[in-house]
């Protein structure tokens, strides 16, 4: 019985994961794969994406089409249910005092969390990304290098399957060969950046998603992942054989029913609860990690969302894996005598250099593309190409007016009719109605594409959060309240993005429907709209200056660890999950070293 | 002409900005500096009657499944006769009404959510200044006149760059209407076949787009 109940846990456990998405799903499978019994709490409802995705479902059978809306904030056929940018009876304090210092959090309180959204952009982190400091002197250096995490990169990309290609660009690290998957095709659109691209000097290189364009090499990799554990390779080839090829078709936001992308709940926490050592306890908002004499934690406190009551969990350690913020938020809010500023923040940073990623966006219609024939663009939902950052020498010289880069996530395409697909084409057609419309219709679809920068963060002292001081959510827990500041080195990027993307749309021969932004304090998206929040317990050298430690143990309490991105001390440009993930598979090995020496 | 400013007023207070229904929507377009982005306290708005965070993603619903509709019998008349007169039926698809837009428009400004809340003023005193307008020239309301008299009043509001000031409002119902019309139609079965999109099946492979293709355009 895996799925038990505050009444029905079997505890005691070894290990308490609070979350279930990347972080703590990779936890989970870690840990259980080596026979440590595992409790998971996670603050929303069972989902099951066997059942519950709407695979081919067209817009018309849903409500407004499918639109956003206040109650689906990324539409209705977005995998988010009990989440989004507004959650009923879960407040937070965004101070809106001026343009650019607004932050809004999404979260998902569902069991896999946002993994069941994402989009599945999986790119790692390269040597310069964990040594910041030491290339430019802005920020922090990670605890570790990239040698350190590229083995766990090379696991979770066999685990998970991510699709790319080879590359020897700089700092744009592939792996060794071998762990990815091939790249889907590229469609017309695609091939269209392939040709201009180059003639600014700008690489275009296959994409890297979380998706399966074939099916896992289940005699191969378990092997490899799990030597010497005949158990774990028999599980984990099982659960491979499960999982279903891309289909190529219907949006992966929705989530996959066939299991042919990542998500937690396909992907990590099948094969956790096929090794019987976890138990998941849905409905189980934490709240707080319970402190022993000792100065270990024994545990943590949640609300049963579904009787109202306050239960206690124990285990020998605690894992948070609750999203960075609200892992923060746990902490904070645990309070006692010895840690009156919350567990865990002797160093006071605990809730501090938060970051998101740099998000701005272009898009332009191109003549060229204009009345194709019927083509099935569908693909693997995108992302069959993209751009890394390519001026890191004219960033080492100085020579730009931003010192970290940003990649180019690019697209195009005939994709699903949706509410806006024909909307606001008056620029283009004079505001025709009637048969030059439908004309209009045809001639336009599949003629549009779309740059959208996604940029590096250097952490400021302005970006944090902490507990305001009064408002609470419906389960009388003390909320998060944001403070938020771009630096000027994000809001330049930003306007370089800008006018990069519009000079290669007109070489292009394509046209925009405004000009650029060039104000850089409106080119870049508020913070949190890019969805990549991470720091706030951040891991450093010391225990003066960052919370956790190189395996993402807390410095103050050493059996409290935190596997998601609470622990980045930079953001880079790369999309954070997958470092979430290599993270979390490397702090749980620790963990299981540190317990077989009994430590802790 | 006291009637008509009067209208154009009414519309004025009520209208909203331009609809920003866009897939790819610029934040800056609803997001002035100085002004309070959306939902800046997050607090619980609660949406009684809409669908809610967690609806069965499976089932395929009729309109009006969450709320009642709400146009009466002379509204959706004039509805069917602006959403034909923007999609008509012609050689390769059916006209709008004729695959539901009237039901669709009826259910989206019938919806409890803020953005279809302020699409519904937008919309109803767009009908309103429609059949004003239809009347003063030709004393009958808009759904009975003839496709070039529907047109003699719509010419002027059917590209807001170009109304002049005093059709401002009724240039942006027109644009709303008309992305409304669009939304409802082309994510109809027919609506797809119109622009013959072929996807959302599932293939044992990708091949991509044909070679020949890739040459006539230049980018093989």
């Amino acid at each position: 019985m895996p799925f038990v109940t505050a009444s029905t846990q079997r505890g005691p456990y070894d290990v308490i994961i609070v979350g279930s998405g990347a972080g703590s799903g990779q936890a989970a499978y870690t840990l259980c794969m080596e026979g440590v019994r595992v409790l998971m709490l996670e603050a929303g409802r069972r989902y099951t994406p066997a059942h519950e995705t709407p695979m081919f479902q067209t817009p018309d059978m849903a409500p407004l089409g499918g639109a956003d809306t206040t109650d689906k904030n990324k539409g209705f056929y977005d995998a988010t249910v009990d989440g989004g940018w507004d959650m009923p009876g879960e407040p937070y304090v965004s101070l809106p005092d001026k343009w650019g210092s607004h932050f809004t959090w999404w979260r998902a309180r569902m069991l896999g969390g946002r993994t069941n959204h994402w989009g599945r952009i999986s790119l790692r982190n390269g040597p310069y990304d964990f040594k910041p400091r030491s290339r430019d002197g802005l920020g922090f250096d990670w605890p570790i290098t990239y040698d350190d995490v590229a083995p766990y990169y090379d696991k979770v990309e066999l685990l998970i399957g991510v699709y790319g290609g080879e590359t020897s660009l700089e700092n744009t690290p592939a792996g060794p060969g071998g762990t990815l998957l091939p790249p889907p095709k590229p469609i017309v659109s695609d091939h269209l950046l392939m040709k201009y691209a180059p003639r600014f000097g700008i690489p275009v290189l296959p994409g890297r998603r979380a998706v399966l364009t074939r099916a896992q090499d289940h005699r191969t990799i378990p092997a490899k992942l799990h030597p010497g554990n005949p158990r774990a390779q028999r599980i984990l080839a099982e659960a491979m054989r499960k999982r279903s090829p891309c289909l190529w078709a219907t949006a992966c936001g929705r989530g996959c029913a066939v299991a042919a992308n990542y998500q937690s709940t396909t992907v990590h926490l099948p094969p956790a609860l096929a090794t019987g050592n976890l138990d998941i306890i849905t409905d189980a908002m934490v709240y707080e990690v319970t402190l022993g004499k000792n100065g270990r934690a024994t545990g943590v406190r949640f609300v049963d969302a579904t009787t109202g009551r306050h239960e206690h969990a124990t285990g020998r350690v605690v894992v948070l894996g609750a999203s960075a913020l609200e892992s923060a938020r746990i902490l904070l809010n645990s309070k006692s005598g010895g840690f009156p500023n919350g567990l865990a923040n002797s160093s006071g940073r605990v809730g501090r250099y938060i970051l998101d990623t740099v998000g701005s966006s272009v898009s332009g219609q191109i003549p060229l593309l204009e009345s194709l024939p019927p083509l099935n663009d569908d693909a693997a939902d995108g992302l069959q190409v993209y751009v890394p950052w390519w001026l890191y020498r004219q960033q080492l010289a100085h020579k730009l007016p931003f010192p970290r880069g940003y990649h180019i996530e690019y697209g195009g395409g005939r994709h699903l009719p949706s509410v806006g697909t024909f909307s606001g084409l008056e620029w283009l057609t004079g505001g025709s109605y009637g048969r030059k419309f439908k004309e209009d219709a045809r001639r336009y679809y599949g003629s549009f594409i779309g740059f959208d920068g996604r940029g590096a963060m250097v952490p400021n002292d302005d970006c944090y959060v902490d507990i305001d001081p009064k408002v609470k959510d419906r389960f009388g827990i003390p909320v998060l309240r944001f403070h938020w500041q771009w630096g000027e080195s994000e809001q330049r990027q930003a306007v370089h993005m800008q006018e990069t993307f519009g000079e290669i749309i007109e070489s292009m021969g394509g046209r925009m429907a405004s000009p650029v932004i060039t104000d850089p304090v409106k080119a870049i998206a508020p913070g949190g709209y890019m969805i990549h929040e991470v720091g706030g317990t951040i891991m450093g050298a010391d225990a003066r200056s960052s919370v956790t430690n190189r395996w993402s143990q807390t410095w103050d309490v050493p059996n409290v660890f935190v596997a998601d991105g609470g622990v980045f001390p930079y953001n880079a440009d790369k999309n954070p999950t997958l470092t979430i993930m290599a993270l979390s598979w490397r702090m749980s090995d620790h963990i299981l070293e540190r317990m077989r020496r009994r430590e802790i | 002409m006291t009637d008509r400013r009067a209208t154009i007023k009414l519309i004025m207070a009520a209208a909203a900005a331009v609809p920003a229904l866009r897939a790819r929507a610029n934040y800056t377009d609803n997001l002035e500096p100085g002004a309070a982005p959306p939902g800046s306290l997050r607090e619980f708005v609660p949406t009684m009657d809409g669908y809610g965070p967690d609806p069965d993603l499976i089932k395929a619903y009729e309109k009006g499944a969450f709320w009642p509709l709400t146009l009466d019998l002379q509204q959706r008349q004039l509805a069917a006769a602006l959403s034909d007169l923007i999609i008509p039926a012609d050689e390769h698809s059916p006209s709008a009404s004729a695959v539901g837009v009237v039901d669709f428009i009826d259910e989206w400004i019938s919806a409890p959510y803020p953005q279809q809340r302020a699409d519904r003023d937008t919309v109803l005193g767009g009908f309103t200044w429609l059949d004003g307008e239809a009347q003063r020239r030709s004393e009958q309301p808009f759904a009975k006149l003839s496709e070039s008299q529907q047109r003699a009043i719509c010419d002027p509001v059917c590209d807001l760059s170009r109304a002049p000031a005093d059709l401002q409002a009724p240039a942006r119902f027109f644009a709303l209407y008309r992305n409304l019309t669009a939304a409802g139609f082309y994510t109809t079965a027919a609506g797809r076949k119109d622009v013959q999109y072929i996807g959302n099946v599932p293939l044992k492979q990708f091949d991509g787009p044909p070679l020949e293709l890739l040459r006539k355009l230049g980018l093989a």
